[in-house]
Parts: C-alpha cells; structure tokens; sequence
C-alpha cells in the first residue's frame, strides 16, 4: 500500500498552485502539484475539499484528467473560500482532501455512444471524463458534448472545444445570450439534444449543470427515449467532511459525499421531486 | 410521391404525414438555399412564409438601440422558421438572417392557410406540429428567463 493511499482523509495535504488560468471573468483554473506525498488517486467525477489556510474548505470537483500526479481544479467565485481560491497564485500552498464521492464511471458503456451534457461551468466536472474518453480511441462509438452558457465571455475551456474535436468528439454549444458577432447556435442546452441524433439504447448520459438544468435536461433524454438507469447526474448538497460522517450532505438515503456526487438518474429522480429535501 | 414530397417527408414538421397529405403540402413548398448572412426577413415586416428548415443555420435577432443586434435565438436542420403570420398583425416579432448557409423548404403561408381550410383532416396535423413548436418554444424561453448559469449555488464545477 502506498503512503498516499494511506493519509488519513480528515487531514489536508500540502499542494502547491503551480498554474492558474483565468476561464471567466469569475472562474479560474489552478493546477496543483504536491508539495508532501500526494493524494490517493481520482477518478473522474469526484471532489476533493480544498483548504484556503486561513480562510475556510470547499467541495471541488477535479477537472483535469486522471492519472497524473496533479490536481486541476476550476473554480468560480462565490464566496469567500472560492474567491481566495481563485486569487491563489502560483507558488501559494493550499491544502487538499480526498478524493472522495462517486464517480462516472459507473456510466462506462465500451462499444456505446458516451453523451455528456455540461451547463455553465458544469463542464468541469465533466472534463476528466471526456479527456478520459478522448484517449481511449475506439472504446466508444461516438463521444458526444452537448455544453450551454450564459453567454460566449462564459464558455469554460473554450480554446479547447477545437482539439476536443479534432480528436474526435461531437461537440455542440449554445449560449442564452448573445449579439451578432457569436457565429454560434443561440438557446437552451436541451435544444442540442435533437439535433445529436442519438441512439437511445446505444447511449450512456452524464450530465453536470445546475440541478434544474439536470433536471431538464434528463428529463429531455428520457423522452428521447433513454432509459432513466442510462443517465447519470452530479449533484450537490453542503458537503463538509467528505467521509459521510457529519450528515450535512443528506438527500433522503443518501450522503452526498459518499453516495455521490455521481448518482444515476433512477435513484436521484424521485428525491429531486421532494421539495422538503 | 414526387421528389419534393420525398424530401419533405424527411422533415421533421412532416413526420408521419400520409402520403397524399405530403404530396398536397409539396404542392406548395419551394426548396430553396439562402446563402450565409442574406437576411430573410426584418421585424415589423410582413408575415407570410414560413420555413422549414433542411440544413444550416437561421438566428432570430433584434436591433436594440446602443447595443448592436441581439441574438434571440438559433434554428437548425429541423426547425420551423416564422411563426408570426399566425397571428392576426402578421408582423414578424423578430428580424432572421442566415448565420451558415441553409436550405429550406420555404410555404407562402397563404397558401399553406388555404390548403388546411381546404383539408380540416391536414389542417388539424399541421396546426399540432405548429402547436407543439410554439410549446417547444415557450418553453425554452421560459428556461432562459431562469438564467440558471448565473445562479452561484449551482452543482457545478464548485460542486
């Protein structure tokens, strides 16, 4: 066993910000190298809890693709913790726990048609997945992106939509909003679902967004006749231990920090209809 | 079933059409191709075609006074352009210019208004397809007015 596997997840470990990327007028990507024996490793879809020394610990999914012995995470803006976060600057030293949840690969379908549905800066936690996919030529039949934004200036990880492409991804985006010089398509992310030309028994879903988003969006694939066990969503409640201990991330049977952030659709649908959670 | 019924009926808006209902629809579709940036109608026009949308891409846009024109929305392969002229004002709402190029089938939609007085049976068919667009429409409009992306507690890339 090595002494990554064996750190004891309630304790953070030293990481140190080596790059910083501003996506956004309000979200920035860092990347973190360790600066102590790493982390176990991730798999796409998890978080980690990164500590502002001084400041506070929030919940972060990894974007950055696994396999590597550093950490990327995007983040936005919110609050206090999120803004230190996204003003560290390389050389600052933060502290991170994990990994911790579920991930998408429970969604892995070799053979099949892999879908990935990103609102806003939902996309991030879907990248580790796609560039997981991408460098496994052949595993799936086709990879598809389907990404909505605010508007064109709210695009994460828009340089990369080109590669993404030229490696063979289907990539579809639209924004809510924009003027005439975005040359691109204009309206909500579901929109882009017809146009994919899916093959409902062929397609495994996953969708991260905003949780009406989520909602929408399965609920549109679904009628485009995906069974509800073929999509999975990434959802959020106040995660603070990440070892399932404290219950702050409770929805109905579930503790998000361990039962999710990664849930199939099946199980998640009937408690997101029930307002009291 | 002539050419033109063929290609309508892989159409989205002529799904499920009866042969002889494709072939009085055909009757009076043009197929056309509206290079990119032509501009296919303005707002305040008058309203009376619409289109049903092959391949390419259409924006409904809108000239707002200091900010150039905004985009309202796009329309692919698929879709129906111009709905206006279903309204007594038969005004377009909106302008619509062709951001790639695009084919279409292009109705005079007096023609298309004659035909479905003329056919209650086609008449009822067309008017669901265009209920269900309006629908389609409504809703998304509706989605967009939430601005969910700017909420900040959203499950996102900050989980």
């Amino acid at each position: 066993m090595s002494r990554a596997v064996m750190t004891d997840c309630r304790l953070p470990v030293r990481y140190r910000v080596s790059s910083r990327v501003e996506e956004t007028h309000d979200t920035v990507t860092i990347t973190l190298e360790p600066a102590d024996d790493p982390i176990a490793a991730f798999r796409p879809g998890q978080f980690m809890m990164l500590y502002s020394f001084g400041v506070g610990e929030i919940p972060i999914s990894v974007s950055g693709p696994p396999g590597q012995p550093s950490l990327t995470h995007t983040i936005r803006s919110v609050g206090a913790v999120s803004a230190s976060l996204c003003a560290a600057q390389p050389g600052q030293v933060v502290g991170v726990r994990g990994p911790f949840g579920t991930s998408w690969d429970d969604a892995d379908s070799p053979g099949g048609d892999l879908l990935l549905v990103a609102g806003g800066i939902g996309l991030a936690p879907l990248r580790p997945a796609l560039l997981s996919a991408l460098a496994q030529p052949g595993r799936y039949r086709r990879i598809i992106l389907l990404a909505g934004a605010r508007s064109p200036a709210e695009l994460v990880f828009a340089a990369e939509y080109g590669r993404w492409r030229d490696s063979g991804a289907e990539v579809g985006i639209t924004v809510d909003r924009a003027d005439a010089s975005w040359p691109g398509q204009v309206g909500v992310v579901t929109q882009l679902i017809g146009q994919a030309h899916l093959d409902p028994l062929l397609t495994a879903a996953l969708i991260c967004g905003p949780e009406v988003m989520m909602r929408i969006t399965a609920r549109s694939l679904t009628a485009a006749g995906l069974p509800a066990a073929s999509i999975w969503i990434s959802l959020e409640r106040n995660m603070q231990c990440g070892t399932a201990e404290c219950g702050h991330c409770q929805l109905g049977p579930l503790l998000l920090c361990r039962d999710g952030p990664v849930v199939n659709f099946k199980i998640a649908e009937p408690l997101l209809a029930v307002k009291e959670l | 079933m002539s050419v033109i019924s063929a290609e309508l009926a892989s159409h989205r808006f002529a799904a499920g059409l009866a042969a002889g209902q494709l072939d009085r629809l055909a009757a009076i579709a043009t197929s056309i191709e509206v290079p990119a940036g032509t501009r296919l109608f303005e707002e305040g026009g008058h309203a009376a075609s619409v289109w049903l949308i092959r391949t390419g891409r259409i924006a409904l846009d809108l000239h707002v006074p200091g900010r150039d024109r905004l985009i309202v929305e796009t329309l692919g392969p698929g879709d129906e352009l111009g709905l206006s002229w279903l309204r007594p004002a038969a005004r377009w709402q909106f302008g619509a210019i062709a951001q790639v190029t695009a084919s279409a089938f292009e109705l005079s939609s007096a023609k298309l208004t004659g035909l479905c007085d003329s056919d209650h049976e086609l008449g009822y068919q067309l008017t669901r397809r265009l209920l269900g667009t309006a629908i389609d429409r409504l809703q998304a409009a509706r989605i967009r007015i939430l601005d969910l992306y700017a909420s900040p507690s959203a499950a996102v890339g900050g989980l």
